[in-house]
């Protein structure tokens, strides 16, 4: 069954085609990958998703409903959730407190429960703590127990991108839209995110879109891969397949 | 070291036994004031105490959600003006005036906040300044509002006990800034005030979170307009006279100068910064009587002011502290305190 379809995405700014045309069915379960150069238009398809643009034409299905006008915190309560590319944190608050506004729509506490907490059987209190729960089985899955209080500003790199990615997780989606995943990690943290993501499909019941430039990681996960250049699609198909078409040799290599 | 045995403990209001042991110290202490100081020295820990729910409620929307506001003065003299008039006007008990008024400035809050959604820096700066002195000019001009001359305010009143005494006022004002208090530093912890920091730190992120962000900043505005309100209608009872033209401008921007030099996004940071301003600015108005300096700032004020000068050299040294502890700590008085407290845990490292 299908959890995404974008059909006949069209997105121009000022005068330049981002995407023209572009459509892609994303199976429900599956590990999907969307590939090309910079500037191909891989990134404003995950923002036409989440609602940060509104795309000009086109429709995007996601679970048989339009998310196209839908605003980004609605696409998230839709079960959309996201990670970026240039790491979009909390930057003053701490790892664990980063993963909990990752389950801000799932709890309820308001103004006056929250001004509320007064000891260990108060709503507000009862609330925090199932819900530290949650995030403590995520951080432990992130193995990133010793960041749990750090504030993330003064986290390295690698760390950070992984509290993004459980941020993410916290939010409990089912579908993952991940920019970038591996970059500006060293092979060794490569390698351990390859095993991540395959690890968060089943364990945590998501389907997953990442868009990528190492093609060793993406030939290793994806179940099916998306082409694009400068906006238009080159193909969809299984890693095989986008690894011998000859557009995807011409962009990334060029014509001889 | 203490190991935490359960969630709760992350998010409890006294962390330690310390803590608690401290925190009961201190209200003992404000407990125990009245019976040994004098009328006017409860007049200043009154008017401290005010101040510090308008710090506490700015610092929510500047230092917590990072919004702006220049209008606050006109937050407070709706809550003060409103408290009064429910009282005298519409003869409300001062239990329900008071939270009435509160909820009063927050409708105004959440109508200021509606701007905030499309503004942002310098330009919602200048909308809210408008609207601090729209508030003022339209009190001063109505003849409900009793006009340019102002309002008399009744005594605070609760079932039978009147707070007609200096020590009665000073419970009252304190209990309630204690409240607020507690409640702010709770809400910053769970999941509301956990909303506005995040708009304050990536807005797009927050977003993608499911947090609805125009929701949540017209709140921010509505809760700070909630405590200054508040703390406007204790000012109007602790002063017992409220006219129009004392919520001027740079009442607004004292209200600022607070959370900053005292710390923001700190409930802490905004009752140090309150009760430093203030102390401050009671303490300058008689600065020639301090010693030493004292004779040699009239001789100064006499030479380059003229002979009534001696108000610019009060504002120079506000001034002069006021940068003075922006430069040297970025996170104002809180920040020293924080670094207080790291020396005496790594002590004697």
């Amino acid at each position: 069954m299908a959890l995404l379809s974008i059909e006949d995405l069209w997105i121009s700014f000022g005068g330049i085609a981002a995407l023209s045309g572009v459509s892609m069915v994303v199976e429900k379960g599956k590990i999907f990958s969307i590939i090309g150069p910079n500037g191909a238009g891989k990134t404003t398809i995950f923002n036409c998703v989440t609602g940060i643009y509104r795309p000009h034409k086109g429709r995007i299905l996601f679970n048989g409903q339009d998310l196209i006008g839908k605003r980004p915190h609605q696409t998230a309560r839709m079960g959309v959730a996201r990670t970026f590319q240039n790491i979009e944190l909390f930057a003053h608050l701490s790892t664990m407190d980063n993963l909990l506004l990752g389950r801000h729509m799932h709890m309820r506490t308001g103004i006056l429960t929250g001004a509320l907490l007064l000891g260990k059987h108060s709503p507000a209190a009862k609330e925090e703590s199932a819900h530290r729960e949650r995030v403590e089985r995520i951080i432990e899955f992130l193995e990133i127990e010793s960041a749990r209080n750090v504030p993330v500003a003064a986290l390295p790199y690698g760390t950070r991108k992984l509290v993004e990615l459980g941020r993410a997780l916290a939010m409990e989606p089912t579908l993952l839209l991940l920019d970038e995943p591996s970059a500006g990690m060293n092979q060794e943290e490569k390698r351990d995110m390859m095993f991540w993501i395959r690890d968060i499909r089943d364990d945590f019941d998501v389907s997953i879109v990442m868009v990528e430039h190492d093609m060793n990681l993406v030939m290793t996960v994806s179940d099916e891969i998306l082409a694009l250049n400068f906006g238009v699609k080159l193909i969809q198909g299984m890693p095989e397949e986008v690894r011998n078409h000859p557009g995807v040799l011409e962009a990334y290599l060029g014509r001889d | 070291m203490d190991m935490k045995r359960h969630y709760y403990e992350d998010v409890e209001l006294f962390k330690t036994n310390t803590a608690l042991a401290l925190t009961v110290l201190f209200l003992a202490a404000l407990a125990s004031i009245p019976f040994l100081v004098g009328d006017y020295a409860l007049y200043v820990l009154n008017l401290i105490a005010i101040h510090a729910i308008v710090a506490i409620g700015l610092n929510i929307l500047v230092g917590y959600t990072g919004q702006i506001s220049l209008g606050h003065a006109g937050f407070f003299a709706i809550g003060a003006y409103s408290c009064i008039l429910l009282m005298v006007k519409a003869g409300l008990p001062f239990v329900l005036a008071l939270p009435a008024a509160g909820l009063i400035a927050a409708f105004f809050g959440f109508l200021l906040g509606l701007p905030s959604l499309r503004l942002e820096g310098p330009y919602l700066a200048i909308a809210t300044l408008g609207f601090g002195m729209a508030v003022t000019q339209m009190i001063g001009h109505s003849d409900f509002t009793g006009g340019h001359m102002g309002i008399h305010a009744p005594k605070m009143s609760f079932l039978g006990f009147i707070a007609d005494t200096g020590p009665r006022q000073y419970g009252v004002i304190m209990i309630v800034a204690v409240v607020l208090t507690l409640a702010a530093v709770n809400l910053m912890k769970t999941r509301v005030g956990r909303a506005f920091v995040a708009i304050r730190d990536s807005e797009i992120a927050a977003e993608a979170m499911g947090i609805n962000i125009s929701w949540y900043k017209t709140l921010a505005f509505a809760v700070s307009a909630f405590y200054t309100g508040v703390a406007g209608a204790l000012m109007a009872f602790a002063l017992e006279h409220v006219s129009a033209g004392s919520f001027n401008l740079i009442l607004s921007i004292t209200f600022l100068a607070m959370i900053i030099v005292g710390g923001l996004g700190s409930v802490m940071g905004s009752i140090l910064g309150a009760a430093l301003l203030t102390y401050l600015q009671l303490k300058l108005q008689i600065i020639q009587e301090a010693p030493l300096i004292g004779p040699f700032l009239i001789e100064i004020s006499k030479r380059y002011f003229t002979t009534e000068g001696l108000p610019n050299i009060q504002s120079i040294v506000f001034g002069a502290i006021m940068i003075g502890i922006v430069v040297f700590e970025p996170l104002g008085v809180h920040g020293i305190y924080l670094r207080c407290k790291r020396y005496w845990r790594m002590w004697p490292f």
